[in-house]
């Protein structure tokens, strides 16, 4: 029988630090089984809602629920049945790979029995197993990640929190984790995974929950976000600084939805544009588009 | 990469209580498995310098004073600074370890994301303080059995006294710890509470001789209970020590509390 009620679920929640509201009535649903994606530029509240939901930070208004317990006074319930993988790595640096899914084999309360076997277990998900006597320092930043990764999965959690699980990671180790993580959510994990990267929440989540300053702006799959946001096609139109303006002075009159990038202004919905549409490149819309649309911020 | 199996589903097993047994193994694990990366320069710290107290003074003072209440001055020294000891290997340890674990090492961080709250953290940290202080406290006492102390059946005492001291001393570095914004802010309590206290606790040469204000001051010093107590179990237990045990309990109680609650206030945001 699967479980009914969802992974996770935050209603009207709020959490202020003195002036600022990092949180502003955030509801977010995590259904079980599936892979959800915090999409948002920084000091969105994306690691704020992170930490609330280990009780690490309490929320000043609303409600929320994990894996069936209510926090703050249920968390710790809740934290044994899940993982958090931080964004900045915390592993012990001076312990070999193996001590510290030892240690934390112990912290996530594993049988002794079973302990063994789990850590093995995680060895394989993170693809270490030769390196298991290695000391943490002597790793390279994938292989700290993927340790990092397996240590927050050690004791089988049915629901696991990733706090941008890439940040600052070169391409190809980058996709070695969504390979990881996507085999994860095949294997029916729930997962709340916060990122700023377009690609990634593209690629793993089943459903993108966009957020700006604490707040959720659009919800949904991400080509349901782009198709209703930003259409099917976008133009680039490139040009010196001078032109560009040009560009979006007429796109102003002519009522097109422009976002500016970096060296070009880009039309959206241009699958609607007639034939006096100025020069330039078409492509397929994507969540990009939308980010940028919802939170007015360019992304990495 | 080999795909492991698919996992078996834990199921949950009750709810957790509060101070639960499995969340301060949890801890003391993660201790007694990084001990073992740096057990050699935190022994050498802990233990070299009250030694080299025990030694300096001794030999220094000794050849002015023979004797000190009664006793050789060499057994006065002796058993006084197995109280230093205790303290040098747990305040500062609490201090600095603490400040390093939250604010650059992130460790409590990952340790309050498992299922442990602040309490057992606290707890266990400082448990885990004071049972290393139980046994580097021992060293100086040894030393001196070198020099002349001689062996008695109280000297097994000492081991559980620099235990409850050291938890005591622990949880104040650890309130410490969590009280201070920045790391250079510890030289101001070092320098204005632990060197005092460290000085007028009667390691050195007795209160007796003191004015009544630093007298008065020994007796709310934590460490100079610890001393007391110490000497007297090497060299005979008196109904007084019951008042220097007590002491040293209810300051160990309060400290813990506090440290606790601030520590609570410096996590959970």
């Amino acid at each position: 029988m699967p479980d009914p009620s969802p992974a996770i679920r935050l209603r009207g929640v709020v959490k202020r630090y003195g002036d600022v509201t990092a949180v502003d009535h955030l509801d977010l649903t995590v259904p079980d089984g599936t892979c959800v994606g915090l999409l948002g530029p920084n000091g969105a509240g994306k690691s704020t809602t992170i930490r609330m939901l280990t009780a690490q930070a309490i929320a000043d208004e609303g409600e929320i629920q994990v894996l069936g317990h209510t926090l703050p006074q249920d968390s710790k319930a809740a934290r044994a049945e899940m993982g958090v993988v931080p964004q900045l790595d915390n592993l012990d640096v001076t312990l070999t790979v193996e001590q510290n899914l030892l240690v934390f084999s112990y912290l996530y309360r594993i049988p002794r029995a079973e302990r063994k076997a789990a850590i093995e277990r995680a060895l394989d998900i993170a693809n270490l197993r030769d390196r298991r006597g290695s000391r943490v320092d002597e790793l390279s930043g994938g292989m700290r990640r993927r340790l990092l990764i397996a240590r927050a999965l050690v004791h089988q959690p049915r629901l696991v929190l990733l706090d941008e699980p890439t940040v600052g990671l070169d391409p190809q180790v980058r996709q070695e984790l969504w390979a990881l993580i996507d085999r994860l959510r095949t294997e029916g994990t729930s997962i709340l995974m916060s990122t700023h990267y377009i690609e990634e929440a593209e690629r793993l989540a089943d459903t993108v929950v966009v957020v700006s300053n604490g707040q959720a702006v659009a919800v949904g799959r991400p080509s349901d976000l782009v198709a209703e946001h930003a259409g099917a096609e976008a133009l680039e139109v490139y040009g010196p600084p001078a032109r560009l303006r040009e560009v979006e002075e007429v796109a102003q009159v002519r009522g097109w939805p422009t976002r500016r990038t970096g060296t070009s202004v880009t039309i959206l919905r241009a699958e609607d544009l007639d034939g006096d549409a100025p020069e330039g490149e078409r492509r397929v819309a994507n969540l990009e588009d939308v980010f940028v649309l919802l939170t007015g911020e360019e992304v990495a | 990469m080999a795909a492991p199996a698919l996992p078996a589903r834990r199921t949950s097993r009750g709810r957790p209580r509060r101070l639960d047994r499995a969340a301060l193994t949890g801890v003391l694990v993660r201790e007694v498995v990084n001990f073992g990366s740096y057990w050699r320069a935190s022994a050498f710290s802990s233990t070299v310098e009250p030694t080299i107290y025990l030694i300096a003074f001794g030999f220094g003072f000794g050849s002015l004073v023979s004797k000190v209440n009664g006793l050789d001055y060499v057994q006065f020294v002796g058993t006084g600074t197995v109280a230093t000891a205790v303290l040098f290997s747990s305040v500062f340890p609490a201090m600095f370890g603490t400040f390093v674990k939250y604010t650059y090492q992130k460790t409590y961080d990952a340790i309050l994301a498992a299922p442990v709250d602040t309490e057992e953290l606290v707890t266990a940290e400082a448990l885990w303080i004071a049972a290393r202080a139980g046994v580097f406290g021992c060293v100086p006492m040894l030393v001196a059995m070198a020099f002349g102390l001689d062996p008695s059946w109280g000297m097994l005492l000492v081991p559980f006294i620099a235990f409850i001291a050291g938890f005591g001393w622990a949880s104040f570095g650890i309130l410490i710890s969590a009280v201070m914004k920045s790391i250079d802010n510890f030289s101001y309590v070092t320098s204005t509470v632990i060197t005092p206290l460290f000085l007028v606790a009667g390691t050195f040469f007795p209160i007796s001789g003191l004015p009544q204000w630093a007298r008065i001051l020994a007796n709310v010093n934590p460490l100079y209970h610890c001393v007391q107590l110490v000497r007297d179990a090497v060299f005979g237990l008196v109904w007084l020590d019951l008042w220097h045990l007590g002491f040293m309990i209810v300051f160990g109680l309060v400290a813990w509390r506090l440290a606790i609650l601030r520590m609570e206030k410096r996590l959970i945001t």
